[in-house]
C-alpha cells in the first residue's frame, strides 16, 4: 500500500514534468501545425543552463529558474526564426525536418560545451518529507507540482485574457484569417515558441533536480515523451496534453513497479502505437474530417531531376569496381565500403520517404533487425553467411512491414512519429528480450562473411561484395520505379486522397514499398554485423536514422542515383577529412538545415 | 433505361452544421444531371459522400444496384465511378501521361492478379520482371491515354512529359477529366470542370462534355455557369443549405421561385415575408 502511494506520487510528479513539455508542443502545434522535434533539445539546454548557474554562479533556486526560463525562451525564439519562419510556403515536410536538424545541432553543441558525461544537478531544497498514508511527499515533489499547476494556470490566463493570447488562439484556429485581420503571425509564432520553450527548459531543470542527473542524451527521450503525451490527449490540444502527460507518468510509474526500469520507455511507445492505431485523434479529439485539398506538389519540392546519361553511370560504376585494383589504400576502401553500406540504407529510405512519401525516422530499427537476424542465425544455428545475409534481408522485410503496418492508416506527421517510435521499440525489445538477443551484453564473435566456405576478410573483397549489392539493389529499384508500381507510389505521395479515389489501396502499396525497401536495409545491417563481429542494441541508434534521412534529402527524394551520391558524400567526405565523431553529427545537422533552406530538391532533384 | 445511381435520405452533419440533409437523387444510365446551388449548398459534400471519401450520417447510396454506403473510395472506383475535384487534385510530380495512367489503375489486369495474400507480392514481382503480357497491357494503356488526351486538342498532347505542377490551372482541370476518363467510368462526377476558365475554354469544355454524353456516358455535373448546365443537362437538381429545393427539366427549374430565391437572395430580407404580407 505504501509503495502504491509512492508510485502514484512519483507518477504524478513525472507526469507534471511531461506536462510542461507537452503543453509547449501542443501550443506550437496549435499555431504552426508543426511537431517541434527540437523541443527536447530546449529541455536539455534548460537543464544545463540551470546546472551552470548553480555550479558557477551559486544562484539560489528562484534565480536559477528565472535564468533557465529566459535562456530557454531565447532558444525557442531562435528555433522559430531558423526552423519555421524562412520555410513558410515551402514543402509541408520542410519545417519538421528543420526542427530535426536543429535538434541535432543543439544537442551536439550541448555535448561539445558540457561534454557527453552525465552530471549531478544538486538542489538546495530542504530535505523534509511529509508522510501520507504510508508514502511520502518531499519538497521537490511539491515544487514540481506547484510549477506544473502554476504554469497551467498562467497559461490559461494568458490565452484567455491577454491580447497576445487572443492572437495566439486566433492564429491557431485560422492562420490566414488571423493574418488578414492584422495579427502579426510571425510575432505570435515567436511568442509561442518562447513560452513553450521556457516551460520546456524549466521541465528539464526540474527533472534534472528530481533524478540529480543530467546528460545530453536526455533530449531525444524528452521529445518522444512529450509527443506521446500529446498524442494521448489529442495533438495540439493544450488541456489534453496535460491529461495525457499525467496518464503517461502514472502508467510508466506503475509499469516500472510491476516490471522494472528497463521497461519504462516500452510502455510509453506501446501506448503511443496503441493510440495512433485506435484513437489517432487522442482522448479528446473528435471524428476526423476530410483534409482540405492540398496545393499541388506540397509534399516535396518539385524539381526537374538531373538525369545522368546511362553510359556515364556505367562508366562510374566500372570505375568504382576498378578502384581497388589501382589504389590499394585500405583506409580509402574501408571508407567507401562504409559508404556502400550506407547507400543500401539510403536506397531503402529514398523509396519509402521519397517515392512513397512515408517519412521514416526509425530506419535504424531495420538495420538492427537485419543485423540481429543474421548474427543470431550464424551464431546460434551456425548457418553460413551467404545464407544468413539474404535471410536477414527477408526477415527484415517481413518483420519491418508487419511492425509498421498499423501506422499506414496515419497521415503526414503521424507516420513520422510512428516510425520513430517503432525504431525505439525495436531497440528496447532487443534490450529486454534477453533469452534471444542476450540483452545489453550484445552478440559477440559473429563470424565473418563467407561464400561457399571462402571467407571474405580482405578489404578489397568486402568492398567488391558491398558495391555489387548496391549496384544490384539500385538496378532493381530503378526498374521498379519505371513500372506501374513506381507510378502508383508517387501518386500516393503526391495526393493520397486522389489516389484512393482512383482505386489505389494505400496500405497495399505502402506495405509493398516497405517490404522491398526493408530487404536492402536488412542486408546492410546484416553485413555490418558480420564486419563488426560485435553488435548490441545501441549499434544502430537514432543518429543513424537521421544520417540516412540527410543522405536521401541531399541526393534528392526518391532519386536512386542521388541516394548513392548522398551516401558517398556524407559518409565518405567526413572520413576523408578525418572529422571526429562529435563534429560529424553537428555537420550532418547543419547540412540538413542548409539543404532544406536552400536546395530542398537535393543535389540530383526529386523524382 | 436502368437506374445507375440511387441516393436516398443522404445526410451529413459537421459539428452541428448539416451540410447535406435528406438528399434523394436518382440517375438513370446515360443521363446527365446538373447539380447546382449557391456556395456552401452541399454539392461537393455530396460528391465526397458518393465517392466514398466521406461517410454519411444517414441515408443510402446504391450504385448499379449495389449498396456502396460503407465502401471506401478505392472500392467504389473499382466499381466504375470516377470523379474530379473542385480545386484540381492532380499528381503534381507525375507527368501528364502518368497522371492519366494512374486513372487506369483499376483496369490493370496483367500486373494485378486477384489472388488473395500472395497477389500483392506477385504484383511486385511482375512489376520487376515485366513479362510480355504486362508490357502489352502497359503499351495498350499508354496508347489509350494519348487518345484520351487528344480529346483536348492541343491543350495537353504537346505536354505529355511535363510534370503536372507545371500546367496552367485550366490544364489541370482538363488533366483531371482525362484521368477520370482513363478509368472507363460508368458514372462520372465532374466538380466544376470550368472553374477558372475563360469563355472560349468554357465553350470547349462544354463541347467535350456534350461529346462524352453523346457517347453514352452517365454524368453528374456540378457547375456554376448556369447557361452551360441548362444546355447540357437532361435534368437539373438544385441544392440550397444542404436540402434539395428543386429538381426537373432545365427550363422548369430555371423558373422555379425557390431556385430564383436561393440564387438572388431571400425576398424576405429587410421586408415582411410573403406569408406575413398575405396574412
Amino acid at each position: 500500500m505504501s509503495s502504491f502511494i509512492d508510485y502514484t506520487v512519483n507518477g504524478l510528479v513525472i507526469g507534471n514534468i511531461y506536462a510542461l513539455l507537452a503543453v509547449g508542443l501542443a501550443l506550437i502545434f496549435g499555431v504552426s501545425n508543426l511537431i517541434n522535434f527540437a523541443h527536447g533539445s530546449v529541455y536539455t539546454i534548460g537543464a544545463y543552463v540551470g546546472w551552470a548557474a548553480i555550479t558557477f554562479l551559486h544562484t539560489p533556486l528562484p534565480i536559477t529558474m528565472a535564468i533557465v526560463f529566459i535562456a530557454s525562451a531565447l532558444v525557442g525564439m531562435l528555433i522559430e526564426r531558423v526552423g519555421l519562419r524562412p520555410l513558410q510556403g515551402s514543402a509541408r515536410i520542410a519545417p519538421l525536418l528543420a526542427t530535426i536538424g536543429i535538434s541535432f545541432v543543439l544537442d551536439q553543441v550541448v555535448q561539445l560545451v558540457f561534454s557527453p558525461n552525465p552530471r549531478a544537478l544538486p538542489n538546495d531544497l530542504p530535505d523534509w518529507r511529509i508522510d501520507i498514508g504510508g508514502g511520502s511527499i518531499g519538497a521537490l515533489d511539491l515544487l514540481i507540482a506547484g510549477v506544473g499547476v502554476g504554469s497551467a494556470a498562467m497559461l490559461f490566463v494568458f490565452l484567455r485574457f491577454t491580447k497576445l493570447g487572443y492572437a495566439v488562439r486566433a492564429t491557431a484556429q485560422d492562420r490566414e484569417a488571423a493574418l488578414q485581420m492584422g495579427v502579426n503571425v510571425n510575432a505570435v509564432n515567436s511568442a509561442v515558441f518562447a513560452i513553450a520553450s521556457a516551460l520546456g527548459g524549466l521541465s528539464g531543470l526540474l527533472v534534472g533536480m528530481y533524478y540529480n542527473h543530467i546528460d545530453p542524451a536526455m533530449s531525444f527521450q524528452a521529445t518522444l515523451k512529450g509527443i506521446v503525451a500529446q498524442v494521448i490527449g489529442g495533438v495540439g490540444n493544450v488541456p489534453g496534453a496535460i491529461v495525457g502527460s499525467l496518464m503517461l507518468g502514472l502508467i510508466e510509474s506503475y509499469g516500472i513497479a510491476l516490471l522494472g526500469t528497463t521497461y519504462r520507455n516500452l510502455f510509453a511507445f506501446a501506448l503511443l502505437i496503441l493510440f495512433l492505431h485506435f484513437l489517432p485523434n487522442g482522448l479528446f479529439g473528435g471524428r476526423s474530417v476530410l483534409q482540405s485539398e492540398p496545393l499541388a506538389g506540397a509534399f516535396i519540392a518539385p524539381s526537374k531531376p538531373i538525369r545522368l546519361p546511362r553510359w556515364a553511370l556505367w562508366a562510374l560504376t566500372g570505375a568504382a569496381f576498378a578502384l581497388p585494383l589501382v589504389i590499394g589504400a585500405p583506409y580509402l576502401l574501408q571508407t567507401l565500403t562504409n559508404a556502400w553500406l550506407a547507400a543500401m540504407l539510403a536506397l531503402s529510405l529514398t523509396l519509402m520517404a521519397g517515392t512513397a512519401g512515408q517519412i521514416s525516422f526509425g530506419h535504424a530499427g531495420l538495420l538492427a533487425i537485419g543485423a540481429y537476424a543474421s548474427a543470431l542465425l550464424a551464431v546460434d544455428l551456425g548457418a553460413p553467411a551467404y545464407l544468413t545475409v539474404p535471410a536477414a534481408g527477408l526477415i527484415t522485410s517481413a518483420l519491418g512491414t508487419l511492425l509498421i503496418f498499423p501506422a499506414f492508416r496515419l497521415r503526414g506527421h503521424y507516420i513520422a512519429i510512428a516510425t520513430l517510435a517503432i525504431g525505439e521499440v525495436v531497440s528496447l525489445v532487443i534490450l529486454n528480450w534477453e533469452s534471444l538477443t542476450r540483452g545489453a551484453m550484445g552478440i559477440t564473435s559473429i563470424p565473418p562473411l563467407s561464400i561457399f566456405g571462402h571467407e571474405i576478410y580482405a578489404i578489397r573483397e568486402v568492398y567488391w561484395l558491398c558495391l555489387a549489392i548496391v549496384v544490384g539493389l539500385a538496378l532493381l529499384q530503378t526498374r521498379l520505379l519505371a513500372s506501374h508500381f513506381g507510378r502508383t507510389l508517387r501518386a500516393i505521395r503526391d495526393d493520397d486522397v486522389a489516389a484512393r479515389s482512383y482505386g489505389i489501396g494505400l496500405e497495399r502499396y505502402k506495405a509493398l514499398a516497405f517490404a522491398f525497401g526493408g530487404f536492402g536495409a536488412g542486408v546492410s545491417g546484416a553485413i555490418t554485423a558480420h564486419l563488426y563481429s560485435y553488435i548490441n542494441h545501441q549499434t544502430f541508434d537514432s543518429q543513424v536514422s537521421l544520417l540516412a534521412l540527410t543522405m536521401v534529402i541531399l541526393g534528392g527524394m526518391g532519386n536512386v542515383v542521388g541516394a548513392v551520391i548522398g551516401a558517398i558524400v556524407l559518409v565518405g567526405l567526413p572520413e576523408i577529412f578525418r572529422v571526429t565523431a562529435e563534429y560529424r553529427i553537428l555537420i550532418y545537422g547543419i547540412v540538413l538545415l542548409l539543404l532544406i533552406r536552400f536546395r530542398p530538391q537535393g543535389l540530383m532533384g526529386t523524382v | 433505361m436502368s437506374v445507375l445511381l440511387e441516393i436516398k435520405g443522404l445526410t451529413r452533419r459537421f459539428d452541428g452544421v448539416t451540410a447535406v440533409k435528406d438528399f434523394d437523387l436518382t440517375i438513370a444510365e446515360g443521363e446527365l444531371i446538373g447539380l447546382i446551388g449557391p456556395n456552401g449548398a452541399g454539392k461537393t459534400t455530396s460528391f465526397n459522400l458518393i465517392s466514398g471519401l466521406d461517410r454519411p450520417d444517414a441515408g443510402s447510396i446504391a450504385f448499379a444496384d449495389r449498396s456502396i454506403g460503407g465502401l471506401g473510395p478505392e472500392a467504389i472506383a473499382a466499381l466504375g465511378l470516377a470523379r474530379t475535384f473542385q480545386h484540381g487534385r492532380v499528381f503534381a510530380n507525375l507527368s501528364v501521361e502518368d497522371n492519366v495512367l494512374v486513372g487506369a489503375h483499376t483496369r490493370l489486369r496483367a500486373v494485378r492478379p486477384p489472388w488473395p495474400v500472395i497477389g500483392p507480392l506477385v504484383e511486385l514481382a511482375l512489376a520487376l520482371t515485366r513479362p510480355a503480357s504486362v508490357q502489352r497491357e502497359e503499351e495498350a494503356l499508354r496508347a489509350e491515354a494519348r487518345e484520351i488526351l487528344a480529346l483536348f486538342g492541343d491543350r495537353l498532347t504537346p505536354r505529355l512529359d511535363h510534370p503536372a505542377y507545371s500546367l496552367s490551372y485550366a490544364n489541370r482541370r482538363r488533366l483531371e477529366i482525362a484521368r477520370a476518363l482513363a478509368l472507363k467510368p460508368r458514372l462520372l462526377l465532374l466538380d466544376e470542370p470550368t472553374a477558372g476558365m475563360n469563355p472560349t475554354e468554357t465553350a470547349e469544355m462544354q463541347a467535350l462534355i456534350a461529346t462524352l454524353k453523346a457517347g453514352g456516358l452517365t454524368i453528374l455535373l456540378i457547375e456554376h455557369k448556369l447557361d452551360m448546365v441548362m444546355a447540357l443537362s437532361d435534368r437539373v437538381c438544385v441544392l440550397d443549405n444542404g436540402t434539395k429545393i428543386a429538381e426537373g427539366a432545365p427550363q422548369d427549374v430555371r423558373r422555379d421561385p425557390a431556385v430564383v430565391e436561393a440564387y438572388l437572395g431571400h425576398s424576405d430580407v429587410g421586408a415582411p415575408s410573403q406569408a406575413e404580407s398575405v396574412a
